[in-house]
């Protein structure tokens, strides 16, 4: 077997078993702050402080018949968690978790990534389609508008960083943060990127595609077993690659104080800061209600996108002065 | 079906003909099993994209027959369906039952007895209202509240078992007084309730009432002027969230009322918003009502004198009182013996619902969402 085949397969079980992994810390790690939040202890049945209960509830979800709806798109009702699924692997291939860990090192590693964040909105459209059920076509509808809309905060602010560090390499935009974080010197920026990365991975308070109080699931409505457990993980997935995309642009990646840790070191400060937005947006979810249809979109065209706009400008004008 | 919603008629057909709607409307049923209709009820949507064309409560999933039963059985029989009409807060429709056979039978109730069913029935108030914000908040998507209030819920209702045997569905008043006294343990429980609550009122406000979201989405929603408040008869907490200061405890006062010195808040806009307001301050009212019962509190027998077999005289009378949603109304005939010839009774929810259909027109899916919540609706209340 040639050795670059034996690594391609290598990497992509790495991955896959990766994106599990995160699902289940990821999904105790929401379940047991939101129980710390809401004063209560959270899991505590399977294994010490049940961390063992995101493992038995995969089993059970494996378990579980998927149920096609009557009056539904057989082909595209089990395409559509796939299509969810598949495309949120993917950026985990070029995200850089340390200096020698990156499994693929592309000159558009960004632009990689971006690409494949939105093709999750395709199985969505699909999913609410194929569901004939009119709450999970509302989904759909919504989450459209939603992630076309917040796309365009999100790559602006995005591309503030690029004019300064003039690359799209992820490797290459950690090293031009050698002396401090791009956070300092584009605080707006990351705060328009973080806001719409919540509503890019339909996260609370922008969580409308599947508004529980209104909508009773959103597009995953009628999905069971299997089905809702791969856009359970696309979702999770998704969150992962849009804090460590926030990590490696404002936060210097897996730079960090020098610990003696060996190579583990940048892995160390890569998955404490990734983890650290991903409990400040588990912290946003708990807290807040959910803003209504016309208020997100208010909110995206009328001042999320004039702030992104003008942040560009003004970094465009500083960056050829300096 | 007829007439149920009180503008118009009810399309009840499951899959109406699609060739009806013009413009592209469609249906969509919310209910009877939706998570923010709290309980089996429907309301057909007809709905052009997110706007809500013309929305039509459909009822019936829960009725019980609650009044027919009334008229096959004395008094002390009927008792424990009235808690399990108003699951929320049972305690008053205890009250208004009783009251409505004290009044016609002429039954003295001692007045330690009467300044008991006024702390229990005020603790109940509160219990309601917990209920109430937990619940209107997670249909605005907020998870984390409801927590918050119930584990203040639960203070009250361990209070409440102590003297009523059961947490949810009360069957503690007696004709002529109550079933059990209370005693120092509940009076010292009961104070370190209202001073715990007190401090929790800071910690509402802190996560909910000063919450920019919060206040986004509930103001200027479900706007309820005082002209259509009266048009459709809606009391309560609703109605005062419209600026009309209608009380039942103040305006036709029953028991030990008039003995206590507390306000009616009063909302300005009539929006979600002010309804909040109002019960938000309604609590605190209730723990000043408490506070003064308590002081106040005579001693002396906690049940009267009554005849094991109740001999109504012939006539009819009516009793009302100000249930946690507003002015419940028992009506009764008589026609002389223990059980009686009819019973009615007004129940407020159900007059809430009604402003729905008007209210509900033009306006998003979330906002009747909120809407809802803020009226709120106890379901088998209204399906009685």
């Amino acid at each position: 077997m040639p050795p670059e085949l034996l690594r391609m397969i290598i990497a992509a079980a790495l991955v896959v078993a990766f994106v599990f992994l995160n699902a289940m810390i990821l999904g105790y790690m929401e379940r047991k702050v939101a129980g710390h939040i809401q004063r209560r202890p959270g899991l505590m049945e399977v294994g010490p402080h049940g961390v063992l209960q995101l493992l038995v509830d995969g089993f059970k979800l494996i378990g579980k018949q998927l149920i096609v709806p009557e009056g539904s798109n057989k082909f595209l009702f089990r395409l559509a968690p796939i299509l969810s699924f598949a495309p949120c692997v993917l950026p985990f291939v070029v995200i850089p978790f340390a200096k020698k860990l990156q499994i693929v090192e592309m000159d558009v590693s960004l632009i990689f990534i971006l690409a494949m964040t939105s093709i999750n909105v395709i199985a969505i459209i699909v999913a609410g389609w194929a569901s004939n059920n009119k709450y999970s076509l509302f989904g759909t509808f919504r989450a459209v508008a939603q992630a076309v809309s917040y796309e365009i905060p999100l790559l602006l602010s995005i591309l503030s960083i690029i004019l300064i560090t003039n690359t799209f390499s992820l490797q290459g935009i950690i090293a031009a943060q050698k002396y401090y974080w791009f956070i300092l010197i584009q605080p707006v920026a990351f705060i328009i990127y973080f806001i719409s990365g919540l509503a890019e991975t339909n996260r609370a308070p922008f969580d409308m595609p599947e508004a529980e109080s209104e909508l009773t699931a959103g597009f995953h409505t009628e999905y069971s077993g299997m089905g809702f457990s791969f856009f359970f993980l696309a979702e999770y997935a998704n969150m992962f690659t849009v804090c460590s995309i926030a990590t490696v642009l404002f936060l210097g990646g897996w730079k960090g104080i020098p610990l003696p840790l060996g190579d583990f070191t940048g892995i160390f400060w890569f998955m404490l800061k990734v983890y650290g937005l991903l409990f400040v947006m588990i912290w946003i979810r708990w807290t807040y209600p959910r803003v209504r249809f016309d208020q997100l979109m208010t909110f995206c065209w009328k001042y999320l996108i004039p702030f992104s706009l003008a942040n560009l400008l003004i970094t465009a004008v500083l960056v050829k002065l300096i | 079906m007829g007439n149920l919603a009180g503008n118009g008629a009810v399309h009840v057909d499951l899959e109406p003909a699609a060739d009806i709607l013009k413009d592209n409307h469609y249906y969509l049923n919310m209910g009877p099993q939706h998570p923010s209709t709290h309980g089996v009820m429907r309301v057909l949507l007809e709905m052009d994209g997110e706007y809500i064309v013309n929305p039509q409560p459909v009822l019936g999933y829960g009725h019980r027959m609650q009044e027919k039963m009334g008229e096959h059985k004395n008094w002390m029989a009927f008792m424990p369906n009235t808690g399990r009409m108003d699951y929320a807060a049972a305690l008053p429709y205890n009250h208004g039952f009783v009251a409505l056979f004290e009044r016609l039978c002429g039954i003295e109730v001692p007045i330690r007895a009467e300044y008991i069913r006024v702390i229990t029935s005020e603790l109940n108030r509160l219990v309601s209202h917990h209920l109430w914000m937990g619940a209107f908040l997670l249909d605005l998507g907020a998870f984390t509240p409801i927590l918050y209030t119930f584990d203040d819920r639960e203070q009250v209702l361990d209070i409440l078992e102590d003297i009523t045997g059961s947490r949810l569905t009360y069957c503690y008043f007696r004709v002529g007084g109550v079933c059990k006294d209370i005693d120092d343990n509940f009076v010292e429980k009961t104070r370190a309730f209202i001073k715990r609550q007190r401090e929790r009122f800071d910690i509402y406000n802190d996560l909910v009432t000063g919450n920019i979201i919060f206040i986004k989405r509930a103001e200027g929603v479900g706007v309820i002027s005082p002209e259509m408040a009266c048009r459709y008869g809606v009391t309560g907490p609703v109605l005062r969230g419209s600026g009309i200061a209608y009380d039942v405890r103040k305006n036709e006062p029953y028991s030990v009322y008039p003995n206590f010195d507390f306000e009616i808040p009063v909302g300005s806009n009539g929006d979600c918003l002010d309804r909040y307001m109002v019960r938000l301050q309604e609590m605190e009212q209730s723990l000043r009502i408490i506070e003064q019962a308590l002081d106040q509190l005579p001693d002396g027998p906690f049940l009267g004198k009554v005849p094991k077999k109740l001999k109504m005289p012939t006539g009819d009378c009516s009793s009302a009182v100000e249930s946690a949603r507003g002015e419940l109304t028992y009506y009764l005939v008589s026609g002389g013996g223990d059980i009686p010839y009819r019973l009615k009774i007004r129940v407020p929810s159900y007059s809430n619902l009604s402003v729905l259909p008007e209210l509900g027109q033009g306006i998003l899916l979330s906002d009747l969402v909120t809407t809802m919540g803020s009226l709120d609706l106890v379901i088998p209340e209204i399906d009685r």
